[in-house]
C-alpha cells in the first residue's frame, strides 16, 4: 500500500508539471503545422506568467491575470507573426529575440512596479486559480484504490489544469476534422496549393500564431496563479524549449504531445522525488545529473533512436507569392 | 522567379539599414526606459559618459568587447554555413574548463607566454567538443541543430556545476570554484596601452586575449573569404542543393564549421577565467554567449562588422553597469532587452525598412539600385 501511496503522489505531481509543458506544446502545434516555428514559446510563457501575476496582484481577480496573460502573449505572436509572416523574417531568430525581450522585461518591470526584487506580490484567494474538488471526491476517498486514484490523482487540480487536458481532443478536433484544420495544416505542407485554391496564406498563419499566443498566455497563468502564488524572474526555466522538444518527438500530433508531456513531466516529477536517495544497480545519482535528465534524453530522443520526427514541409520557409 | 528585393549600394546595404534597425531598437528600448518612469535621454548620457568618459571605463568596455567579439565570431561561422548555432553560450562554459585545466597544470612551471598558447588549445578543443555532438546528429540524423545546442546549454550549466562542486573544488574551500591561478596562469593587462595615450586607468581587466580576438577575427575573414573550405562553407549556407551537387560533403561541411564555431566560442573563455577572475567560477559566462547572436547578426556576419558591434555592445554592458547605480530602477536586464530588440529588428525584421529605402533610392538616382529593368513588378 506504501508502494500505491507514493506512485499516486508521484502521478499526481506529474500532471501538476505536465500542464505547462502541454499547454505550451498544443500552443507550439498550432504555429508549426501552419508553417511558423516559433522557439520563442519560452518567452512569451514568460511574459503570460508576469502578465497573470501583475495583474492579478493589481485587480485581486484571477480572471483578470488570466485576461492580461492572453493579451500579452498574443501580442508577442503578432510580433513574431509580422517578423516572418509579413516580413519573411528568419523565424529562429525572431524566436529567440523575443524570448530575450520576454527574459529582460519581466524583470526589469517587475522591479520598477513591485520592487520586490522581480518578482510579483504574494497572491491568495480569489486572485490564484485553486484547486477544484470534483463532485464525490470527498465521499469516495475512503473506497479503496479507485477513491484514492479518483479523489488524489483526478480531483483537487486547478480549473487550467482540466482545460488544458480538454484542449488535447479538442485540439485534434479541430486539426483533423475542421475546414480550417485541414487548411491550416495543408498551409504548413504545400502554401502554395493553399494559395492557389485563393486562400490567403498570410491570414491563415496569422490566426495559427495567434492561436499559439492565447496558449502560451495560459500556460504562463498556469505557472503564476496555480503552480506558484505569483510571479518569480525566470519562472518558466526552459519549459518552453521542453515543450517544444516533446512536441517534436510527438511528431506534431496533440495526442502524443500529450504522452510526450506526460513523459517529460514524470521525469520531472521522479527527479524530485529521489534527490538523495540511492537508487539499485547505479547507486545515488548527483542532484546535477537529475537536473539534466530531461534535456539528455530530449536529445536522444532527437537523434532520432525513438523513431525519426518529419517536421511539417514548410516549416520555417517564409511564403514568397510567385510574381 | 524574381528576386524579392532589388539590390542596394553596399554602402546602405552594409550600414545604412543596420543603422536604421539599430536606431529603432534604441526607440523601442527608449519607451522601456519611459515605462519605468525614467527619463531616456538622461539614460542614454549616463550610459555613454559610463562607459566612454574614462580611460577607466573605456578600458572595462574593450574587456567586455573581447568576449563578445568571440562569441560573435562563432556564431557568424556558423551562419555562413546556414547553422545556427545558439549554444555558444555553453561551449564557453565548457571551453573555460579546458582553460582552467591548462592553467593548474601548468601555471607553477611556465611562464604565461607559455601557457597562453596551450590554454589557447584548451579553450578552442574543448568549446569545440561540447559544439561536436550537435554537429553530428545535425549531420547525420538530421536532428534540428538549434534545439540540440539549446539542450547542451542545459546540460553544460549542470556539468559544470558538479564537476566545481564535486571535482575540481579545493578540499578546503566552501565557494563552488577552482584555486586562484599562479603567476604563470594569468594573463597580462593591456593597461599600459592606455597609459601611453596619456588616459589614466587604475586597475581594470583589460588583457591580451583582446589581441588575440582581433587576430582570430583576421583569421575568419580569411577562412570564409579566402580559403577553399570557406567557399564550400558559403555554398552549403547559400544553397544546399548547390554545394551537394558540386560535390561537397554535408557531413563534412556541417562537422567542420561546428568545430570551428565551437572553439571560437570556447576560447572566450579565456578573457574572463585566464585575464580577469584567474579561477574558474559558476556561470563566468553571464550571457556572452547569447550577446554573440545580437553581435553576429549586427555585424552582418562579417568580421569588419562584428568587431564594432561588440565594442557597442561592450558599451551597453559597462555603461549599464554605470546606469544601474544612478538610476536604481534600470539592472543589468535591460541589456537583456536591448540585445532582443536588437536581434529583433537587426536580424528578423531586417527587412522591414529595405522596400521603402529602395523607393527612395529609386526615386532619387534610379541607375544606382539597378531598378528599370524591373519597372513592371512590385518590389
Amino acid at each position: 500500500m506504501d508502494f500505491f501511496n507514493t506512485l499516486v503522489f508521484l502521478l499526481d505531481s506529474t500532471i501538476r508539471v505536465s500542464v505547462p509543458l502541454l499547454l505550451a506544446a498544443l500552443a507550439g502545434l498550432y504555429s508549426e503545422r501552419s508553417g511558423v516555428f516559433d522557439i520563442g514559446l519560452e518567452g512569451k510563457m514568460l511574459a503570460g506568467a508576469f502578465a497573470a501575476g501583475a495583474a492579478a496582484a493589481v485587480s485581486g481577480s484571477a480572471w483578470a491575470g488570466l485576461a492580461a496573460a492572453v493579451l500579452i502573449a498574443v501580442f508577442l505572436s503578432l510580433v513574431h507573426g509580422f517578423a516572418s509572416i509579413t516580413h519573411r523574417g528568419n523565424q529562429i531568430v525572431s524566436g529567440v529575440a523575443i524570448n530575450f525581450i520576454a527574459a529582460g522585461s519581466t524583470i526589469i518591470l517587475g522591479q520598477a512596479w513591485f520592487s520586490q526584487g522581480g518578482r510579483t506580490p504574494l497572491l491568495g484567494g480569489d486572485a490564484r486559480f485553486g484547486a477544484i474538488q470534483l463532485p464525490f471526491a470527498e465521499t469516495l476517498s475512503d473506497v479503496p484504490i479507485i477513491g484514492d486514484l479518483y479523489s488524489d490523482l483526478l480531483s483537487g487540480h486547478s480549473l487550467i489544469a482540466y482545460v488544458a487536458f480538454l484542449l488535447v481532443p479538442f485540439t485534434w478536433w479541430v486539426l483533423f476534422r475542421t475546414r480550417f484544420g485541414l487548411r491550416l495544416r495543408a498551409v504548413g505542407e504545400n502554401p502554395a496549393a493553399v494559395d492557389t485554391a485563393g486562400i490567403s496564406v498570410a491570414w491563415l498563419r496569422y490566426r495559427a500564431v495567434i492561436c499559439t499566443g492565447i496558449l502560451t498566455g495560459l500556460a504562463g497563468t498556469y505557472l503564476a496563479l496555480s503552480q506558484n502564488a505569483g510571479f518569480v524572474k525566470d519562472m518558466t526555466a526552459g519549459r518552453g524549449y521542453i515543450a517544444l522538444a516533446a512536441l517534436i518527438f510527438a511528431k506534431w500530433r496533440p495526442v502524443p504531445v500529450m504522452f510526450a508531456c506526460l513523459l517529460f513531466g514524470f521525469l520531472d516529477a521522479f527527479s524530485i522525488r529521489i534527490q538523495g536517495t540511492p537508487l539499485p544497480l547505479v547507486g545515488q545519482l548527483p542532484v546535477q545529473f537529475m537536473q539534466a535528465l530531461p534535456y539528455i534524453l530530449t536529445v536522444i530522443l532527437l537523434a532520432g533512436f525513438i523513431g525519426r520526427a518529419e517536421p511539417p514541409r514548410a516549416g520555417g520557409i517564409p511564403y514568397v507569392k510567385e510574381r | 522567379m524574381s528576386t524579392p528585393y532589388a539590390k542596394l549600394p553596399a554602402w546602405a546595404d552594409y550600414g545604412l539599414i543596420p543603422l536604421i534597425n539599430l536606431f529603432v531598437a534604441f526607440i523601442v528600448a527608449g519607451l522601456v526606459v519611459l515605462l519605468i518612469g525614467e527619463n531616456p535621454f538622461r539614460a542614454a548620457a549616463i550610459l555613454v559618459e559610463g562607459a566612454l568618459g574614462r580611460g577607466q571605463a573605456i578600458a572595462y568596455t574593450l574587456y567586455y568587447a573581447t568576449s563578445f567579439i568571440f562569441t560573435g565570431l562563432a556564431v557568424a561561422v556558423a551562419f555562413h554555413c546556414g547553422l545556427f548555432n545558439i549554444g555558444g553560450e555553453g561551449q564557453a562554459y565548457v571551453g573555460g574548463l579546458g582553460v582552467a585545466l591548462v592553467c593548474l597544470a601548468f601555471d607553477s612551471i611556465l611562464p604565461w607566454w607559455l601557457t597562453f598558447p596551450i590554454a589557447i588549445v584548451g579553450a578552442a578543443v574543448f568549446g569545440a567538443a561540447w559544439a561536436f555532438i550537435p554537429a553530428y546528429l545535425q549531420a547525420r540524423r538530421g536532428s534540428h541543430i538549434v534545439i540540440t545546442t539549446i539542450m547542451f546549454n542545459f546540460i553544460a550549466a549542470s556539468l559544470m556545476v558538479y564537476l566545481l562542486v564535486n571535482v575540481l573544488k579545493p578540499a578546503a574551500s566552501q565557494a563552488p570554484q577552482t584555486r586562484t591561478f599562479l603567476e604563470g596562469g594569468q594573463l597580462p593587462k593591456l593597461n599600459f596601452l592606455f597609459d601611453a595615450i596619456g588616459l589614466t586607468v587604475r586597475s581594470s581587466p583589460f588583457n591580451v586575449s583582446f589581441l588575440l580576438a582581433l587576430l582570430a577575427a583576421f583569421l575568419v575573414w580569411v577562412l570564409i573569404w579566402r580559403t577553399r573550405l570557406g567557399y564550400e562553407i558559403r555554398t552549403r549556407g547559400h544553397s544546399p542543393k548547390a554545394a551537394r551537387y558540386a560535390g561537397v560533403s554535408e557531413t563534412r561541411i556541417i562537422i567542420i564549421t561546428m568545430l570551428v564555431s565551437g572553439a571560437l566560442a570556447g576560447m572566450m573563455a579565456l578573457n574572463p577565467v585566464m585575464g580577469d577572475q584567474n579561477r574558474l567560477q559558476i556561470d563566468f559566462v553571464t550571457g556572452a554567449g547569447f550577446v554573440g547572436i545580437a553581435v553576429a547578426l549586427m555585424g552582418r556576419s562579417h568580421p569588419a562588422g562584428i568587431v564594432p558591434a561588440a565594442i557597442l555592445f561592450g558599451i551597453l554592458y559597462q555603461g549599464g553597469a554605470e546606469l544601474a547605480f544612478e538610476m536604481p530602477g534600470i539592472s543589468r536586464d535591460m541589456i537583456v532587452i536591448i540585445q532582443g530588440l536588437v536581434i529583433l529588428f537587426a536580424g528578423a525584421l531586417e527587412n522591414m525598412f529595405r522596400p521603402s529605402l529602395q523607393a527612395l533610392f529609386a526615386n532619387i538616382r534610379p541607375s544606382s539600385v539597378g531598378v528599370e529593368a524591373k519597372q513592371g513588378e512590385r518590389a
